[in-house]
């Protein structure tokens, strides 16, 4: 029985491996129609990562001291299994990114003259003006509008944070994602005194 | 279908089907049946008599048998039947069914193959419950009921049920979808009288309307509220009220965009609850309440009924020891969307002594699982989920998890348990610990996998499952298997009513073995094995006793499956295209087969071909 196997995908472990595979599981598209246990290929999931695509998902590995020896080559996902729903899976993969990412990014915020500090958790937001309108709601106050030239003047308030050099920057100036990555903590300060900052 | 042909099969209440000996007994006419009983007696007391009697008959299998007597009692349980269960909304149409039963106050309504939930299905195959809703609007003004499983439902649908029925009390939505927000705003500011609205499982689109304002003001009715499922923000202030005025709200299962602190304020508000929800279970990423965390541990104190609790829908482990108060009196816990270690688990499962019920993700390993078997000595149904569903050759659970929890837990009557990897001799052992095993559920997700240690097929294990668990009604099985584990399933798995098979079986013998074997047989669902036309013949004698048969990516042909079509003139055999199937294919995709007495349905998508 003739195995074409895709090689530009696959290391060629298919041409030394031992398999029982049901006849004709082949993934050619003129055998398929008539050999209906291996259909799956059709229906694979989109979300499967780039495996090899040779495989039909009805072979079977030799059993036993196989498994344990060597690690039989990835198998493609295969739509609907394992048999969970899919609003699980989602649930399950958002959390997972959640613990991969770190459970949020907690950095603590002062406000001149407020008593205390807050935290909050930089990973809930996806730009500046989500950002600042947070800001403002929790301390009720206004903070305005961000400039290039000129920072935020005319504010009451400026944001402004600790970067990983331990340098005070004025927020808005770098790209949000350089912002995330480097911001240690946040200080909201009197727009008075934040002048200085501004010009660049 | 005439009432009046006593000849013909007899109107299966249900839709089951009676067997041959059960049609036969049928007597004629109403007042023929006693002897003892001379016309001195009007046939209208007895009938009378009878309906009082009938109405404390309340399993819908004693009401069936019952409904096969005779005429009258045919008649008169009818007229007392409140609560109508139709497990394919297809078998029967709401015409037929409201002329039967006209005094019906509770539909449960099933819908869609449950191999559905997995993508295996194109969307919009059917199930729609707007005729339905139509129908019984006509019908049963007084409904005061709808439970409905894998249906399709449109927000017309919601605005139905709330508009036409005026004391309508009671809505569950399991698996359904084809509705958003705005439906259920509707539902809610019409339907006064409310008082159970769960939505399990369903997906729910955000139409961006605030439903929870939309209940109507002043005392509500409310017991049960679940909207767990419902991916949309949620307007928590209304909420917040709506329980402060619901004093009779027992149930409660919060969505993931409820914080913690959220909770807390629904909690103090409603110490009553028996069942909770947790949403989130952990803190609003703006924080803005107070500079104390409140105390939660207080919180869950106060709950001095709370027997149910899920959620931890991005729990964070820190606030875990909150619920320590209530794990003492905890019957049911679900944990299956909390990601947490078997340290975390283990100082909350030490506690739970009265805990029946248990899901759980694999994340708490092995070892989790050994903590759990070491304290809930009354668990029944245990659920282990994968964090990770892919096949791979490692994962966290294994043998040593099943064996554990079948050497602690000697009352479990289901499992589900989602595993790499599985022994034999794990299952074997669970065979003998639990005997009062009703479901068995085992997903090796790793296909045609075989026992690790032997190298040999699953089939022994299953095959002891079949044979000491005398109670098994239901059974799914993975792993690599031959025919000889179905030959096990034939033989021992008597009483085994729904079977769910994946990727098993060596030829047609397996499905044979099964059909010619398992007279309870109802509802069967294979995917990828390879059983062919010879094998779907084996079960011409027994098509019109199950409820259907799923078989897709097998070895079926067209002209195989058009067969059971024309030997079986009640049984409606769909075949179902995936997107680039052709349509005169002789091979088929997907079989999806059930009894019905309606004949091909007329709302079928293109992609079903009925044959």
């Amino acid at each position: 029985m003739e195995r074409r196997v895709n090689y530009e995908n696959d290391l060629n472990l298919m041409a030394t491996e031992l398999r029982l595979g049901l006849p004709g599981c082949d993934d050619d598209e003129p055998q398929r129609k008539t050999n209906p246990s291996i259909r799956n290929n059709k229906r694979t999931a989109p979300e499967i990562s780039e495996v090899s695509s040779s495989e039909s998902s009805s072979s079977i590995t030799m059993s036993g001291s196989d498994d344990q020896d060597s690690p039989p080559p990835a198998k493609e996902q295969v739509v609907g299994w394992p048999p969970i729903r899919s609003y699980r899976k989602n649930c399950l993969q958002s959390s997972k990114r959640n613990e991969v990412e770190g459970m949020g990014m907690y950095v603590k915020v002062s406000v001149d003259g407020a008593p205390y500090l807050r935290k909050i958790d930089l990973k809930v937001y996806r730009s500046y003006p989500q950002l600042l309108k947070a800001l403002e709601n929790m301390f009720k106050l206004t903070i305005g509008a961000y400039s290039k030239r000129e920072g935020y003047n005319g504010s009451d308030y400026a944001p402004t944070y600790e970067d990983k050099d331990g340098d005070w920057m004025l927020v808005g100036d770098v790209p949000w994602e350089m912002f995330i990555s480097s911001c240690k903590r946040l200080r909201i300060m009197k727009g008075s005194e934040a002048r200085g900052l501004g010009c660049v | 279908m005439s009432e009046d042909d006593e000849r013909q099969q007899s109107p299966p209440s249900d839709l089951e089907f009676v067997s041959n000996k059960a049609r036969n007994c049928n007597a004629t006419g109403s007042g023929s049946g006693h002897p003892e009983f001379q016309s001195t007696y009007p046939d209208q007391v007895l009938e009378n008599v009878l309906e009082n009697v009938l109405h404390f008959l309340t399993s819908r299998r004693d009401r069936n048998a019952a409904s096969l007597v005779c005429k009258s009692w045919y008649r008169v349980e009818a007229l007392t039947r409140s609560e109508l269960f139709i497990g394919n909304c297809y078998a029967v149409s709401p015409g037929r069914a409201t002329a039967r039963f006209t005094r019906v106050k509770a539909l449960h309504l099933k819908g869609k193959p449950r191999f559905a939930d997995f993508n295996l299905m194109p969307p919009d195959w059917g199930a729609h419950f707007n005729p339905w809703a139509l129908a019984m609007a006509k019908a049963y003004p007084w409904l005061e009921k709808v439970h409905l499983k894998r249906m399709s439902v449109t927000d017309d649908d919601l605005a139905t049920l709330a508009e036409l029925f005026l004391g309508f009390k009671e809505l569950v939505l399991v698996c359904c979808d084809g509705f958003g927000t705005s439906g259920l705003a509707i539902f809610v500011s019409k339907c006064r009288q409310l008082k159970v609205l769960d939505l399990i499982e369903s997906e729910v689109s955000d139409d961006e309307t605030d439903w929870i304002s939309c209940f109507p003001e002043g005392e509500s009715n409310l017991e049960s509220l679940i909207f767990d499922c419902v991916e949309c923000h949620i307007n928590f202030e209304a909420l917040d009220r709506l329980v402060a005025r619901s004093p009779s709200l027992k149930k409660l299962k919060l969505n993931r965009y409820v914080s913690i602190g959220q909770l807390y304020r629904l909690m103090v508000r409603a110490p009553q609850l028996t069942h909770l929800g947790t949403g989130s279970f952990s803190p609003s990423d703006i924080a803005g309440q107070g500079d104390q965390e409140p105390d939660y541990v207080a919180a869950f104190a106060a709950c001095r009924s709370l027997v149910c609790l899920s959620g931890f829908r991005e729990i964070i482990p820190d606030y875990l020891p909150a619920i320590y108060p209530v794990c003492a009196n905890l019957t049911s816990l679900n944990f299956s969307y909390a990601n947490i270690t078997a340290e975390q688990l283990k100082p909350i499962i030490s506690k739970c002594h009265k805990l029946q019920t248990f899901w759980v993700l694999d994340s708490i390993c092995d070892e989790g699982l050994q903590a759990v078997a070491a304290t809930c000595k009354d668990l029944r149904e245990l659920r282990v989920f994968p964090v990770d569903p892919r096949e791979d050759n490692d994962g966290p659970v294994s043998e040593v998890g099943l064996q554990a929890i079948s050497e602690g837990c000697r009352k479990l009557q289901s499992i589900l348990y989602f595993c790499q990897r599985m022994t034999n001799a794990a299952v074997i052992a669970m065979s003998k610990n639990c005997p009062d095993l009703v479901v068995f559920r085992l997903c090796i997700m790793g296909r045609h996998r075989p026992d690790p240690v032997t190298g040999e097929p699953m089939d022994d294990g299953f095959g002891a499952i079949v044979m000491n668990c005398k109670k098994l009604t239901r059974l799914a099985v993975s792993g690599l298997l031959t025919d000889k584990a179905f030959d096990y399933i034939g033989q021992h798995g008597k009483l085994v009513r729904t079977l769910s098979v994946a990727f098993a079986g060596d030829s047609d013998m397996a499905l044979k073995y099964v059909l010619e074997g398992c007279p309870q047989l109802q509802k069967l669902e294979i995917r990828d094995s390879p059983f062919g036309d010879a094998a779907l013949r084996s079960g011409l004698h027994h098509y019109y006793n199950m409820r259907f048969l799923w078989m897709s990516s097998c070895r079926l042909t067209r002209h195989g499956c058009q067969e059971i079509a024309r030997a079986m003139p009640r049984l409606v055999v769909e075949v179902i295209r995936s997107a680039d199937e052709e349509e005169m294919d002789d091979v088929v995709g997907t079989l999806y087969m059930y009894r019905s007495l309606e004949g091909p349905r007329t709302d079928a998508p293109k992609f079903v071909t009925i044959l």
